[in-house]
């Protein structure tokens, strides 16, 4: 709790907050998944949300994209948000191009022009060499890249970002945390990134919360949480290596 | 000769009803992963609707379309007591759908009677290379043509066709771009309704229906359907046509009544074939 106070201070206000948590508490069944979370994530600003394997992270996710009805507390978004899920999630049979389209959903809100894929080819070049390649054969950083490509086919405000890095080789995973710098620092794209390997994400953003059994157990600057002892005891020890994040599933449930 | 190809026209055209009733529960199956049971109900509905509205004065064509709409109203309601409560899964919504199928005969034979129906299709017949062959035949195998290749360039090449697909390929994912789920498998049972409708309204003149004739034509439909995996439109196409003609030569050159033993024996092979191989009907067995 040492860093709490400096945390509060270093939040973004409220008034240009994407994100904005509140006391939220997340139940499935008897057992509490999130409890009494509140974080906040300035416009264009980098936040990264560590924490272990089932720490509550993936509620948190899906509660802030209103996947699930939280059991209190409240979730504001001023303005878009877009998930780059867990696992990448392809639609498996449609091929990248589609994947990508399938971003700018809903059919009729934004019309044709919001479905041209062009944007993001002009973003993440990579994937317009692979635009009619089924998703489902691709290798998992190139999935990953495709998911990145089809979150911002919704033209978001804020970037979710659920586990970079899992399960992908260390070059792969530091080439897209360069892409999601990139994103942040010259498109003013703001980004929640809930990460396994603290190391990962607390280089890539500024400000950070840790998550613990389903409580934020420390917040503060990134620098401040990389030093702080208790931080590197917990989650960077093992962390040696960049990509030391075990493959894992089921987080948070 | 003139048998043959008597039965072989006769064949193609039940065939093309089973296979547009087997697309129904393809397009059902697809976006929620529910095996519909009353599928078969959609034909009767819309084969007797058609029928009272011929008889109370409407003409050919707008009857059967508002047969037809009427079917896909009912796929609606199915939908809506199937899998309308968020987190019902595929199998209890299955039997949700058993249970509606039987549950309509009350509602049928209020309405209809418990008395076979039939109407008047398309009048004529054509002669050819000896065979008498109604021009009934002709308008089914050419309506079930094109809805097929319908329904596969919707799937295939639509942006909303593509999101419904994506809705059974990967839940999450299409909850995660702000897909509305049950919204889109709504939009399926009443699309499936509909398919289920046109095949009603398409065999009713060729063969009566009445309220339990959803067995012999769910019994067909899954049949053919289940020859692409419930997934796929082409097999079910080819499956459905291949059963009809089956069927119509064995009645023709044996014994009728060992129809549906043809479609049974068929659907247990693919099953126990699929089975072994580990695909996905297994997978949703389990």
């Amino acid at each position: 709790m040492s860093l709490s106070p400096q945390g509060t201070a270093a939040s973004a206000d409220p008034l240009t907050a994407v994100i904005e948590v509140e006391d939220l508490v997340v139940r499935y069944g008897t057992a509490t998944a999130v409890d009494q979370v509140s974080i906040t994530v300035g416009a264009g600003e980098a936040v990264a949300l560590v924490g272990p394997n089932g720490a509550g992270k993936s509620s948190l996710v899906d509660a802030v994209m209103g996947l699930l009805r939280p059991a209190a507390g409240s979730v504001r978004l001023h303005g878009r948000a877009a998930l780059v899920p867990e696992g990448r999630q392809m639609f498996p049979d449609l091929d990248v191009e589609d994947n990508l389209r399938l971003g700018a959903w809903p059919l009729r809100s934004r019309g044709a022009a919001a479905r041209d894929t062009s944007r993001v080819y002009e973003v993440l070049p990579d994937l317009a060499y692979i635009r009619r390649r089924k998703a489902g054969a691709l290798s998992g950083g190139q999935q990953q890249m495709v998911a990145f490509g089809r979150a911002l086919m919704a033209d978001p405000d804020v970037l979710v970002v659920d586990e970079l890095s899992l399960g992908l080789a260390p070059l792969i995973t530091a080439a897209l945390a360069e892409h999601l710098r990139e994103l942040n620092t010259s498109r003013g794209l703001a980004v929640l990134l809930i990460e396994q390997n603290a190391r990962l994400a607390l280089d890539l953003c500024t400000r950070g919360y840790v998550l613990e059994s389903g409580r934020i157990r420390t917040e503060g600057p990134s620098a401040q949480l990389a030093d702080s002892a208790e931080v590197a005891a917990a989650y960077l020890g093992g962390a040696a290596e960049p990509s030391g994040a075990p493959d894992t599933e089921g987080d948070g449930e | 000769m003139s048998d043959f190809l008597q039965y072989l026209i006769s064949g193609l055209a039940v065939g093309c009803g089973f296979a547009l009733l087997g697309s129904g529960l393809v397009t059902i199956h697809r976006v929620t992963r529910v095996v519909n049971f009353a599928q078969g109900m959609f034909a009767v509905v819309a084969g007797l609707t058609a029928g009272s509205l011929l008889s109370a004065g409407l003409p050919h064509g707008v009857a059967e379309v508002a047969a037809v709409l009427v079917a896909g109203a009912t796929g609606l309601l199915v939908g809506i007591v199937a899998i309308g409560r968020r987190g019902t899964g595929p199998q209890s919504a299955l039997i949700v759908t058993l249970g509606i199928g039987f549950l309509a005969y009350a509602g049928e034979i209020l309405i209809w009677g418990e008395d076979p129906h039939s109407f008047a299709g398309l009048g004529g017949a054509v002669e050819i290379g000896g065979a008498h062959l109604q021009k009934q035949y002709f308008l089914v195998i050419g309506a079930a043509a094109l809805g097929f290749t319908a329904l596969g360039l919707f799937f295939t090449r639509s942006y909303l066709g593509k999101a419904l697909g994506a809705c059974a390929s990967n839940p999450y994912a299409a909850r995660a771009v702000g897909i509305d789920v049950t919204r889109m498998g709504l939009v399926a049972f009443t699309l499936g309704g509909m398919l289920g409708g046109v095949a009603g309204v398409l065999v009713t003149p060729l063969q009566s229906v009445s309220y339990h004739s959803d067995v012999l034509l769910i019994t067909n439909g899954f049949a053919a359907a289940i020859l692409g995996g419930l997934v796929r439109l082409g097999p079910a196409l080819v499956g459905g046509l291949a059963l009809g003609v089956a069927e119509s030569m064995v009645a023709g050159y044996y014994e009728a009544s060992y129809q549906s033993v043809v479609a049974l024996a068929l659907m247990l092979a693919v099953m126990v074939w699929r089975a072994r191989r580990h695909t996905a009907l297994y997978e949703e067995a389990t």
